[in-house]
Protein backbone atom coordinates (compact mmCIF):
# COMPACT_ATOMS: atom_id res chain seq x y z
CA UNK A 1 0.00 0.00 0.00
CA UNK A 2 1.09 3.48 -0.21
CA UNK A 3 2.07 5.51 2.42
CA UNK A 4 -0.23 8.20 1.99
CA UNK A 5 -3.19 5.44 1.63
CA UNK A 6 -1.54 3.76 5.05
CA UNK A 7 -1.78 6.92 7.04
CA UNK A 8 -5.33 8.20 5.98
CA UNK A 9 -6.27 4.61 6.39
CA UNK A 10 -4.97 4.08 9.74
CA UNK A 11 -6.24 7.83 10.96
CA UNK A 12 -9.19 7.09 9.74
CA UNK A 13 -9.71 3.88 11.80
CA UNK A 14 -8.49 5.04 14.73
CA UNK A 15 -10.06 8.43 15.26
CA UNK A 16 -13.59 8.20 13.25
CA UNK A 17 -14.47 11.28 15.34
CA UNK A 18 -11.63 13.98 14.13
CA UNK A 19 -13.26 15.46 11.11
CA UNK A 20 -10.17 14.21 9.08
CA UNK A 21 -9.69 15.91 5.82
CA UNK A 22 -7.04 15.02 3.25
CA UNK A 23 -5.36 17.20 0.79
CA UNK A 24 -2.70 17.80 -1.29
CA UNK A 25 -0.72 20.40 -3.08
CA UNK A 26 3.13 20.49 -4.78
CA UNK A 27 3.63 16.60 -3.45
CA UNK A 28 2.63 17.68 0.23
CA UNK A 29 0.14 15.24 2.01
CA UNK A 30 -1.58 17.79 4.08
CA UNK A 31 -3.94 15.89 6.86
CA UNK A 32 -6.48 18.49 8.79
CA UNK A 33 -8.40 17.43 11.95
CA UNK A 34 -10.70 19.12 14.62
CA UNK A 35 -8.18 20.75 17.55
CA UNK A 36 -9.49 18.60 20.32
CA UNK A 37 -7.81 15.71 18.22
CA UNK A 38 -4.09 16.98 17.94
CA UNK A 39 -2.62 15.33 20.91
CA UNK A 40 -3.81 11.76 20.28
CA UNK A 41 -3.19 12.06 16.32
CA UNK A 42 0.38 13.25 17.11
CA UNK A 43 1.03 10.49 20.11
CA UNK A 44 -0.67 7.85 17.35
CA UNK A 45 2.05 9.09 14.47
CA UNK A 46 4.70 9.29 16.39
CA UNK A 47 4.44 5.75 18.05
CA UNK A 48 2.97 3.44 15.70
CA UNK A 49 5.82 1.21 14.62
CA UNK A 50 4.96 1.18 10.81
CA UNK A 51 5.15 5.10 10.51
CA UNK A 52 7.20 6.37 13.42
CA UNK A 53 7.27 10.46 12.44
CA UNK A 54 9.93 10.54 15.51
CA UNK A 55 11.27 14.46 14.19
CA UNK A 56 8.38 17.35 14.65
CA UNK A 57 10.23 20.41 12.13
CA UNK A 58 8.00 22.94 12.92
CA UNK A 59 4.90 24.39 14.45
CA UNK A 60 3.81 27.25 13.23
CA UNK A 61 0.12 29.16 12.57
CA UNK A 62 -1.38 31.04 9.63
CA UNK A 63 -3.78 34.10 10.57
CA UNK A 64 -6.47 34.07 7.71
CA UNK A 65 -7.80 37.40 9.20
CA UNK A 66 -11.31 37.57 8.35
CA UNK A 67 -12.21 34.15 8.16
CA UNK A 68 -14.41 32.13 11.16
CA UNK A 69 -12.03 29.77 12.09
CA UNK A 70 -9.12 32.59 12.07
CA UNK A 71 -6.23 30.38 12.84
CA UNK A 72 -4.49 27.24 11.32
CA UNK A 73 -2.15 25.96 13.30
CA UNK A 74 0.08 23.91 11.68
CA UNK A 75 2.80 21.44 12.05
CA UNK A 76 5.35 19.77 9.89
CA UNK A 77 6.56 16.41 10.49
CA UNK A 78 8.93 13.87 9.19
CA UNK A 79 9.14 10.01 9.30
CA UNK A 80 13.19 9.03 9.19
CA UNK A 81 11.42 5.76 8.33
CA UNK A 82 10.26 6.38 5.43
CA UNK A 83 11.14 9.98 4.58
CA UNK A 84 7.85 11.10 4.29
CA UNK A 85 6.82 14.90 5.28
CA UNK A 86 3.60 15.32 6.49
CA UNK A 87 1.82 18.36 7.28
CA UNK A 88 -0.78 18.54 10.44
CA UNK A 89 -3.07 21.32 10.29
CA UNK A 90 -5.77 22.76 13.10
CA UNK A 91 -8.34 24.87 12.55
CA UNK A 92 -8.42 27.84 15.66
CA UNK A 93 -10.98 30.35 16.12
CA UNK A 94 -10.26 33.07 17.54
CA UNK A 95 -12.70 33.47 20.56
CA UNK A 96 -11.45 29.85 21.70
CA UNK A 97 -7.97 30.64 21.11
CA UNK A 98 -6.06 27.80 22.26
CA UNK A 99 -5.34 23.91 21.41
CA UNK A 100 -3.59 21.25 23.47
CA UNK A 101 0.16 21.01 23.58
CA UNK A 102 2.16 18.50 21.98
CA UNK A 103 5.09 19.23 23.87
CA UNK A 104 4.51 16.10 25.84
CA UNK A 105 5.29 14.12 22.42
CA UNK A 106 7.90 16.03 21.14
CA UNK A 107 10.14 17.81 22.98
CA UNK A 108 11.06 20.39 20.36
CA UNK A 109 7.58 21.86 20.03
CA UNK A 110 8.15 23.44 23.49
CA UNK A 111 9.70 26.45 22.23
CA UNK A 112 8.07 26.24 18.72
CA UNK A 113 4.87 26.72 20.26
CA UNK A 114 5.95 29.66 22.63
CA UNK A 115 7.04 31.11 19.39
CA UNK A 116 3.41 30.78 17.80
CA UNK A 117 1.78 32.27 20.97
CA UNK A 118 4.41 35.21 21.60
CA UNK A 119 3.34 36.14 17.89
CA UNK A 120 0.02 34.93 17.32
CA UNK A 121 -1.58 34.82 20.68
CA UNK A 122 -2.82 30.73 20.41
CA UNK A 123 -2.56 29.16 24.07
CA UNK A 124 -1.43 25.96 24.15
CA UNK A 125 -3.03 24.05 27.16
CA UNK A 126 -0.80 22.25 29.49
CA UNK A 127 2.32 23.61 28.08
CA UNK A 128 4.88 23.75 30.78
CA UNK A 129 6.29 27.15 30.30
CA UNK A 130 4.09 28.97 28.56
CA UNK A 131 6.31 32.53 28.23
CA UNK A 132 6.83 35.05 25.10
CA UNK A 133 9.80 34.14 23.81
CA UNK A 134 11.08 36.79 21.16
CA UNK A 135 9.33 40.28 22.13
CA UNK A 136 9.53 41.48 26.30
CA UNK A 137 7.46 39.71 28.91
CA UNK A 138 4.94 42.63 29.16
CA UNK A 139 4.32 43.77 25.31
CA UNK A 140 0.61 43.46 25.05
CA UNK A 141 0.38 42.55 21.13
CA UNK A 142 0.70 40.09 18.85
CA UNK A 143 3.33 41.04 16.22
CA UNK A 144 2.53 38.68 13.70
CA UNK A 145 -1.74 39.23 13.58
CA UNK A 146 -2.65 40.57 10.42
CA UNK A 147 -3.56 44.01 12.18
CA UNK A 148 -0.97 44.63 13.97
CA UNK A 149 0.92 47.43 11.44
CA UNK A 150 4.39 46.70 9.74
CA UNK A 151 5.77 49.90 11.37
CA UNK A 152 4.93 48.70 15.18
CA UNK A 153 2.57 50.43 17.51
CA UNK A 154 4.12 53.78 19.32
CA UNK A 155 4.87 53.57 22.77
CA UNK A 156 3.87 49.94 22.85
CA UNK A 157 7.50 49.35 24.03
CA UNK A 158 8.56 51.36 26.66
CA UNK A 159 12.28 53.02 27.76
CA UNK A 160 13.72 52.61 30.60
CA UNK A 161 13.40 55.32 33.06
CA UNK A 162 16.23 57.89 32.96
CA UNK B 1 28.99 25.93 58.00
CA UNK B 2 26.49 28.14 58.44
CA UNK B 3 24.15 28.84 55.34
CA UNK B 4 22.18 31.54 53.83
CA UNK B 5 18.41 31.35 54.98
CA UNK B 6 15.97 33.49 53.47
CA UNK B 7 15.85 35.91 56.36
CA UNK B 8 19.49 36.49 55.79
CA UNK B 9 19.45 37.52 52.07
CA UNK B 10 18.25 41.33 52.01
CA UNK B 11 14.18 42.32 51.58
CA UNK B 12 15.63 44.80 48.64
CA UNK B 13 17.35 41.92 46.48
CA UNK B 14 15.07 39.12 47.32
CA UNK B 15 12.03 41.17 45.79
CA UNK B 16 14.43 41.90 42.68
CA UNK B 17 14.92 38.55 41.97
CA UNK B 18 11.15 37.93 42.42
CA UNK B 19 10.15 40.84 40.04
CA UNK B 20 12.35 39.87 37.52
CA UNK B 21 9.84 37.23 35.10
CA UNK B 22 12.18 35.65 33.55
CA UNK B 23 13.94 33.47 36.34
CA UNK B 24 11.49 31.81 38.39
CA UNK B 25 13.14 31.61 42.54
CA UNK B 26 10.16 29.73 44.18
CA UNK B 27 12.41 29.54 46.95
CA UNK B 28 15.34 31.99 48.72
CA UNK B 29 18.98 31.53 47.80
CA UNK B 30 20.72 29.18 50.01
CA UNK B 31 23.89 28.86 48.60
CA UNK B 32 22.78 28.74 45.50
CA UNK B 33 23.99 31.81 43.17
CA UNK B 34 21.91 33.04 39.97
CA UNK B 35 24.82 33.90 37.06
CA UNK B 36 23.73 35.71 33.61
CA UNK B 37 25.40 34.70 30.85
CA UNK B 38 25.44 37.24 28.09
CA UNK B 39 23.91 38.87 26.15
CA UNK B 40 27.10 40.41 25.68
CA UNK B 41 29.36 37.55 26.01
CA UNK B 42 32.41 36.67 23.54
CA UNK B 43 31.35 32.47 24.12
CA UNK B 44 27.72 33.21 23.49
CA UNK B 45 28.19 33.49 19.23
CA UNK B 46 25.92 36.55 19.58
CA UNK B 47 23.74 37.98 21.81
CA UNK B 48 22.51 34.70 23.49
CA UNK B 49 21.53 35.24 27.11
CA UNK B 50 21.70 32.44 29.54
CA UNK B 51 20.39 32.50 33.37
CA UNK B 52 22.15 30.25 34.89
CA UNK B 53 21.40 28.70 38.72
CA UNK B 54 24.27 27.70 40.11
CA UNK B 55 25.74 25.60 43.39
CA UNK B 56 29.16 26.64 43.73
CA UNK B 57 30.67 26.07 40.14
CA UNK B 58 28.07 23.64 39.11
CA UNK B 59 25.00 24.30 37.20
CA UNK B 60 21.53 23.37 38.01
CA UNK B 61 19.60 24.92 35.99
CA UNK B 62 19.54 27.17 32.88
CA UNK B 63 17.10 29.40 31.17
CA UNK B 64 18.06 30.79 27.74
CA UNK B 65 16.41 33.99 26.98
CA UNK B 66 16.48 34.56 22.73
CA UNK B 67 15.02 37.26 21.02
CA UNK B 68 17.89 39.96 21.27
CA UNK B 69 18.31 40.16 17.66
CA UNK B 70 14.66 39.69 16.81
CA UNK B 71 13.92 41.87 13.62
CA UNK B 72 10.43 40.80 12.57
CA UNK B 73 12.00 38.81 9.29
CA UNK B 74 8.32 36.87 9.15
CA UNK B 75 6.70 39.80 9.39
CA UNK B 76 8.73 41.83 6.67
CA UNK B 77 8.55 39.14 4.39
CA UNK B 78 4.60 39.38 4.44
CA UNK B 79 4.75 43.20 2.96
CA UNK B 80 7.39 42.37 0.40
CA UNK B 81 7.60 40.49 -2.60
CA UNK B 82 9.16 37.25 -2.95
CA UNK B 83 12.02 39.31 -4.66
CA UNK B 84 12.66 41.41 -2.25
CA UNK B 85 13.16 38.94 0.33
CA UNK B 86 16.19 37.30 -1.08
CA UNK B 87 18.90 39.89 0.63
CA UNK B 88 17.09 39.60 4.15
CA UNK B 89 18.23 35.76 3.89
CA UNK B 90 21.54 37.03 3.46
CA UNK B 91 21.22 38.51 7.14
CA UNK B 92 19.88 34.74 8.97
CA UNK B 93 23.16 32.56 9.10
CA UNK B 94 25.34 35.12 8.29
CA UNK B 95 28.13 32.83 8.34
CA UNK B 96 26.35 31.04 4.97
CA UNK B 97 24.39 33.70 3.35
CA UNK B 98 24.41 31.12 0.06
CA UNK B 99 23.05 28.62 1.58
CA UNK B 100 19.69 30.65 2.83
CA UNK B 101 19.91 32.30 -0.55
CA UNK B 102 19.47 28.55 -2.12
CA UNK B 103 17.00 28.02 0.55
CA UNK B 104 14.63 30.60 0.13
CA UNK B 105 14.82 30.54 -3.81
CA UNK B 106 14.09 26.62 -3.58
CA UNK B 107 10.77 27.09 -1.54
CA UNK B 108 9.40 30.04 -4.01
CA UNK B 109 10.18 27.94 -7.08
CA UNK B 110 8.41 24.86 -5.20
CA UNK B 111 5.01 27.37 -4.62
CA UNK B 112 5.17 28.62 -8.11
CA UNK B 113 6.15 25.28 -9.72
CA UNK B 114 8.89 26.57 -11.73
CA UNK B 115 11.80 24.62 -13.09
CA UNK B 116 15.11 25.98 -13.03
CA UNK B 117 18.08 24.87 -15.76
CA UNK B 118 20.52 22.78 -14.76
CA UNK B 119 23.90 24.61 -14.38
CA UNK B 120 22.18 27.01 -12.43
CA UNK B 121 21.41 24.04 -10.12
CA UNK B 122 24.61 22.92 -10.05
CA UNK B 123 26.39 26.22 -9.61
CA UNK B 124 23.40 26.71 -6.68
CA UNK B 125 24.99 23.07 -5.15
CA UNK B 126 28.52 24.79 -5.48
CA UNK B 127 27.13 27.80 -3.49
CA UNK B 128 25.80 25.58 -0.83
CA UNK B 129 28.32 23.58 -0.13
CA UNK B 130 30.91 26.49 -0.20
CA UNK B 131 28.63 27.91 2.23
CA UNK B 132 28.94 24.70 4.54
CA UNK B 133 32.85 24.78 4.01
CA UNK B 134 32.79 28.41 5.54
CA UNK B 135 30.41 27.82 8.09
CA UNK B 136 32.22 24.70 9.50
CA UNK B 137 35.29 26.21 9.15
CA UNK B 138 34.28 29.39 11.19
CA UNK B 139 32.81 26.85 14.07
CA UNK B 140 35.52 24.61 14.38
CA UNK B 141 37.90 27.73 14.58
CA UNK B 142 35.56 30.00 17.13
CA UNK B 143 34.49 26.08 18.85
CA UNK B 144 38.19 25.46 19.73
CA UNK B 145 39.46 29.82 20.38
CA UNK B 146 36.40 29.47 23.17
CA UNK B 147 38.50 26.36 24.70
CA UNK B 148 41.35 28.05 24.53
CA UNK B 149 43.70 27.14 21.37
CA UNK B 150 43.64 30.56 19.68
CA UNK B 151 45.65 29.32 16.62
CA UNK B 152 43.41 27.21 15.20
CA UNK B 153 40.83 30.22 14.98
CA UNK B 154 43.45 31.94 12.71
CA UNK B 155 43.84 28.96 10.31
CA UNK B 156 40.48 28.74 10.02
CA UNK B 157 39.77 31.88 9.16
CA UNK B 158 42.62 32.21 6.25
CA UNK B 159 40.73 29.55 4.61
CA UNK B 160 37.47 30.55 5.12
CA UNK B 161 38.67 33.80 3.33
CA UNK B 162 39.03 31.70 -0.08
CA UNK B 163 35.71 31.27 -0.06
CA UNK B 164 35.09 35.05 0.59
CA UNK B 165 37.44 35.53 -2.80
CA UNK B 166 35.32 33.21 -4.37
CA UNK B 167 32.15 34.78 -3.66
CA UNK B 168 33.50 37.77 -4.57
CA UNK B 169 34.29 37.38 -8.33
CA UNK B 170 31.25 35.15 -8.42
CA UNK B 171 28.72 38.05 -7.42
CA UNK B 172 30.42 41.16 -6.15
CA UNK B 173 30.05 40.82 -2.67
CA UNK B 174 32.16 39.11 0.27
CA UNK B 175 29.42 38.71 2.39
CA UNK B 176 25.78 39.38 1.97
CA UNK B 177 25.90 37.72 -1.67
CA UNK B 178 21.79 37.34 -2.80
CA UNK B 179 23.30 35.77 -5.52
CA UNK B 180 20.38 33.54 -6.35
CA UNK B 181 17.43 34.67 -8.64
CA UNK B 182 14.41 32.94 -8.31
CA UNK B 183 14.40 30.75 -11.16
CA UNK B 184 18.44 30.66 -11.40
CA UNK B 185 21.10 32.75 -10.88
CA UNK B 186 22.06 36.55 -10.66
CA UNK B 187 24.86 35.48 -13.40
CA UNK B 188 26.93 32.45 -14.88
CA UNK B 189 29.82 31.28 -12.84
CA UNK B 190 32.92 32.69 -14.38
CA UNK B 191 35.75 30.45 -15.44
CA UNK B 192 37.71 32.06 -12.94
CA UNK B 193 35.29 31.80 -10.23
CA UNK B 194 34.91 28.20 -11.36
CA UNK B 195 39.03 27.84 -11.49
CA UNK B 196 39.40 29.17 -7.97
CA UNK B 197 37.18 27.15 -6.63
CA UNK B 198 38.85 23.84 -7.53
CA UNK B 199 42.17 25.06 -6.73
CA UNK B 200 40.21 26.31 -2.94
CA UNK B 201 39.11 22.36 -2.90
CA UNK B 202 42.70 21.14 -4.11
CA UNK B 203 44.37 22.48 -1.43
CA UNK B 204 41.81 22.85 1.29
CA UNK B 205 41.90 18.91 2.45
CA UNK B 206 45.96 19.86 3.46
CA UNK B 207 45.45 22.91 5.57
CA UNK B 208 42.57 20.97 7.17
CA UNK B 209 44.51 18.83 7.95
CA UNK B 210 47.22 20.82 9.18
CA UNK B 211 44.51 22.41 11.89
CA UNK B 212 43.29 19.02 12.60
CA UNK B 213 46.62 18.24 13.60
CA UNK B 214 46.82 21.24 15.92
CA UNK B 215 43.70 19.92 17.64
CA UNK B 216 43.19 16.10 17.51
CA UNK B 217 46.74 15.64 19.43
CA UNK B 218 45.93 18.19 21.77
CA UNK B 219 45.11 17.18 25.23
CA UNK B 220 43.42 19.98 26.71
CA UNK B 221 40.89 20.12 23.46
CA UNK B 222 39.93 16.99 23.58
CA UNK B 223 39.72 16.64 27.74
CA UNK B 224 37.01 19.46 27.60
CA UNK B 225 35.04 18.16 25.10
CA UNK B 226 35.08 14.17 25.68
CA UNK B 227 31.97 13.22 27.57
CA UNK B 228 30.91 16.88 27.68
CA UNK B 229 27.57 17.57 26.58
CA UNK B 230 26.51 13.97 26.12
CA UNK B 231 23.23 13.99 24.07
CA UNK B 232 20.87 10.42 23.15
CA UNK B 233 19.92 9.53 20.20
CA UNK B 234 16.09 9.47 21.47
CA UNK B 235 16.76 13.11 22.62
CA UNK B 236 18.37 14.41 20.15
CA UNK B 237 15.69 13.56 17.66
CA UNK B 238 12.95 14.82 20.40
CA UNK B 239 14.42 17.80 20.66
CA UNK B 240 13.96 18.51 16.67
CA UNK B 241 18.03 18.29 16.30
CA UNK B 242 19.24 17.97 12.80
CA UNK B 243 22.46 18.41 10.73
CA UNK B 244 25.40 17.63 11.97
CA UNK B 245 24.50 17.96 15.70
CA UNK B 246 21.76 14.88 14.75
CA UNK B 247 24.48 13.24 13.11
CA UNK B 248 27.29 13.19 15.57
CA UNK B 249 24.16 11.66 18.07
CA UNK B 250 24.26 8.44 15.99
CA UNK B 251 21.40 9.17 13.63
CA UNK B 252 22.44 8.95 9.69
CA UNK B 253 20.37 11.75 8.62
CA UNK B 254 21.07 13.84 6.02
CA UNK B 255 18.02 15.69 4.06
CA UNK B 256 20.37 15.91 0.52
CA UNK B 257 19.94 11.81 0.41
CA UNK B 258 16.69 11.91 2.37
CA UNK B 259 14.79 13.90 0.11
CA UNK B 260 17.12 15.15 -2.47
CA UNK B 261 16.88 18.78 -3.91
CA UNK B 262 18.83 20.11 -6.51
CA UNK B 263 21.20 17.33 -8.42
CA UNK B 264 22.06 15.74 -5.05
CA UNK B 265 21.10 12.39 -6.37
CA UNK B 266 23.59 12.55 -9.07
CA UNK B 267 26.86 12.82 -6.78
CA UNK B 268 28.53 10.84 -4.34
CA UNK B 269 28.95 11.74 -0.88
CA UNK B 270 29.37 9.93 2.40
CA UNK B 271 26.96 11.02 5.85
CA UNK B 272 29.67 11.69 8.43
CA UNK B 273 27.92 9.77 11.85
CA UNK B 274 29.36 9.25 14.82
CA UNK B 275 27.47 7.83 18.28
CA UNK B 276 28.66 9.50 21.42
CA UNK B 277 26.65 12.80 20.94
CA UNK B 278 29.29 15.12 22.93
CA UNK B 279 31.16 18.08 22.48
CA UNK B 280 34.04 15.74 20.73
CA UNK B 281 31.61 14.54 18.36
CA UNK B 282 29.96 17.36 17.06
CA UNK B 283 33.92 18.40 16.14
CA UNK B 284 34.65 15.44 14.79
CA UNK B 285 31.30 15.78 12.43
CA UNK B 286 31.99 18.93 11.21
CA UNK B 287 35.60 18.41 9.86
CA UNK B 288 34.69 15.49 8.49
CA UNK B 289 32.03 16.95 6.46
CA UNK B 290 34.15 19.73 5.08
CA UNK B 291 35.96 17.15 3.60
CA UNK B 292 32.87 15.61 1.79
CA UNK B 293 31.60 18.90 1.05
CA UNK B 294 35.11 19.46 -0.91
CA UNK B 295 33.89 16.17 -2.50
CA UNK B 296 31.16 17.23 -3.63
CA UNK B 297 32.18 20.49 -5.28
CA UNK B 298 34.81 18.44 -7.19
CA UNK B 299 31.96 16.42 -8.59
CA UNK B 300 30.19 19.49 -9.04
CA UNK B 301 32.65 21.00 -11.07
CA UNK B 302 33.32 18.17 -13.65
CA UNK B 303 29.46 17.47 -13.93
CA UNK B 304 28.38 21.07 -14.49
CA UNK B 305 27.29 21.66 -18.22
CA UNK B 306 27.31 24.28 -20.19
CA UNK B 307 23.92 26.10 -20.88
CA UNK B 308 21.04 28.75 -19.76
CA UNK B 309 21.79 30.07 -15.80
CA UNK B 310 18.01 31.32 -15.72
CA UNK B 311 14.71 29.40 -16.54
CA UNK B 312 12.93 30.98 -19.65
CA UNK B 313 9.57 32.26 -17.63
CA UNK B 314 8.83 36.14 -18.45
CA UNK B 315 6.50 36.39 -15.96
CA UNK B 316 8.19 35.24 -13.51
CA UNK B 317 11.78 35.51 -13.87
CA UNK B 318 13.74 38.68 -13.66
CA UNK B 319 15.68 39.36 -17.21
CA UNK B 320 18.95 40.51 -17.46
CA UNK B 321 20.22 43.74 -16.68
CA UNK B 322 21.67 44.59 -20.19
CA UNK B 323 18.31 43.60 -21.84
CA UNK B 324 16.00 45.45 -19.88
CA UNK B 325 17.82 48.57 -21.37
CA UNK B 326 17.95 47.49 -24.74
CA UNK B 327 15.00 45.94 -25.68
CA UNK B 328 11.34 46.54 -25.04
CA UNK B 329 9.53 43.28 -24.18
CA UNK B 330 11.86 43.08 -21.00
CA UNK B 331 11.80 46.34 -19.84
CA UNK B 332 7.93 45.66 -19.26
CA UNK B 333 8.36 42.25 -17.44
CA UNK B 334 11.12 43.89 -15.23
CA UNK B 335 8.68 46.69 -14.67
CA UNK B 336 5.83 44.13 -13.84
CA UNK B 337 7.96 41.76 -11.80
CA UNK B 338 9.73 44.47 -9.42
CA UNK B 339 6.48 46.54 -8.57
CA UNK B 340 3.88 43.86 -8.69
CA UNK B 341 5.81 40.85 -7.69
CA UNK B 342 5.36 36.74 -9.55
CA UNK B 343 1.94 35.68 -8.59
CA UNK B 344 2.14 32.16 -7.44
CA UNK B 345 -0.91 29.85 -7.43
CA UNK B 346 -3.15 29.88 -4.18
CA UNK B 347 -0.96 27.44 -1.73
CA UNK B 348 0.88 26.66 0.07
CA UNK B 349 4.12 24.33 0.88
CA UNK B 350 7.53 23.86 2.56
CA UNK B 351 10.98 23.10 1.71
CA UNK B 352 13.94 22.72 3.69
CA UNK B 353 17.70 22.07 2.62
CA UNK B 354 20.17 20.55 4.63
CA UNK B 355 21.75 24.06 5.94
CA UNK B 356 25.23 24.37 7.25
CA UNK B 357 23.61 24.34 10.43
CA UNK B 358 20.57 22.07 10.16
CA UNK B 359 17.35 21.96 8.33
CA UNK B 360 16.70 25.49 6.97
CA UNK B 361 13.62 25.30 6.26
CA UNK B 362 11.07 27.99 4.63
CA UNK B 363 6.83 27.60 4.89
CA UNK B 364 5.20 29.87 2.37
CA UNK B 365 1.51 30.75 2.26
CA UNK B 366 0.05 32.24 -0.85
CA UNK B 367 -2.71 33.56 -1.43
CA UNK B 368 -2.43 34.21 -5.53
CA UNK B 369 -0.61 37.75 -4.56
CA UNK B 370 2.68 39.55 -5.52
CA UNK B 371 3.91 38.80 -1.87
CA UNK B 372 3.53 35.58 0.71
CA UNK B 373 0.88 35.49 3.01
CA UNK B 374 3.27 33.74 5.96
CA UNK B 375 6.40 33.02 5.60
CA UNK B 376 8.19 31.02 7.93
CA UNK B 377 11.38 30.36 9.00
CA UNK B 378 12.33 26.84 10.42
CA UNK B 379 15.73 27.84 11.93
CA UNK B 380 18.08 25.12 13.04
CA UNK B 381 20.00 27.43 15.72
CA UNK B 382 16.71 28.36 17.23
CA UNK B 383 15.91 24.14 17.72
CA UNK B 384 19.06 24.19 19.11
CA UNK B 385 19.42 25.94 21.64
CA UNK B 386 16.54 25.14 23.12
CA UNK B 387 18.39 21.58 24.38
CA UNK B 388 21.01 23.82 26.77
CA UNK B 389 19.41 23.11 29.66
CA UNK B 390 18.85 19.92 28.91
CA UNK B 391 23.11 19.62 28.09
CA UNK B 392 24.69 21.66 30.66
CA UNK B 393 22.50 20.23 33.34
CA UNK B 394 25.29 19.23 36.63
CA UNK B 395 28.42 20.32 34.43
CA UNK B 396 30.56 23.34 35.38
CA UNK B 397 30.25 27.02 34.04
CA UNK B 398 33.57 26.26 31.94
CA UNK B 399 31.59 23.30 30.24
CA UNK B 400 29.13 25.84 28.74
CA UNK B 401 31.50 27.62 26.90
CA UNK B 402 32.40 24.21 25.17
CA UNK B 403 28.73 23.28 24.87
CA UNK B 404 27.55 26.38 22.83
CA UNK B 405 30.46 26.03 20.49
CA UNK B 406 29.73 22.80 19.66
CA UNK B 407 26.20 23.01 18.97
CA UNK B 408 27.03 26.11 17.04
CA UNK B 409 24.26 28.45 17.29
CA UNK B 410 23.78 31.73 15.23
CA UNK B 411 21.61 34.04 16.72
CA UNK B 412 20.93 36.13 13.36
CA UNK B 413 19.16 32.74 12.63
CA UNK B 414 17.55 32.17 15.94
CA UNK B 415 15.90 35.63 16.38
CA UNK B 416 15.43 35.89 12.70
Amino acid sequence: MELKELISQKLKDNFPQAELDFSEFRNEFNVKFNKKFVNPICKFLREDSELEFLLCEDVTAVDWAKRKNRFTVVYHIFSLKHNFRLVLKADVDESDCAIDTVSSVWKTSNWQERETYDMYGIKFNNHPDLRRIYMPEEFEYYPLRKEFPLLGIPGSLPLPKK
Amino acid sequence: MDRLTKDDVHPKILQKLLEDTDITVEDALENEMILNMGPQHPATHGVLRLLLRLDGETVIGCVPDVGYLHRGYEKMAENMSYYEFIPHTDRLDYISPMANNVAWVLAVEKLAGIEVPVRAQYIRMMIAELARIASHLVAIGSFAMDVGALTVLLWTFREREKILDIWDILCGARFTNSYTRIGGVANDAQPEALAKAKWFVDQLDGNLAECERLLNTNRIFIERLDGIGVISKEDALSYGYTGPNLRASGVEFDLRRATPYLQYDKVDFKIPTFTEGDCLARYFVRADEVRESAKIIRQVLQLMPQGEIKANLPKSVLPQKVEVYSKMEELIHDFMIVNFGINPPVGEVYHAIEGSKGELGFYLVSKGEGHPWKCKIRSPSFIHIQSLPHLVKGRMISDIVAIIGSIDPVMGEADK
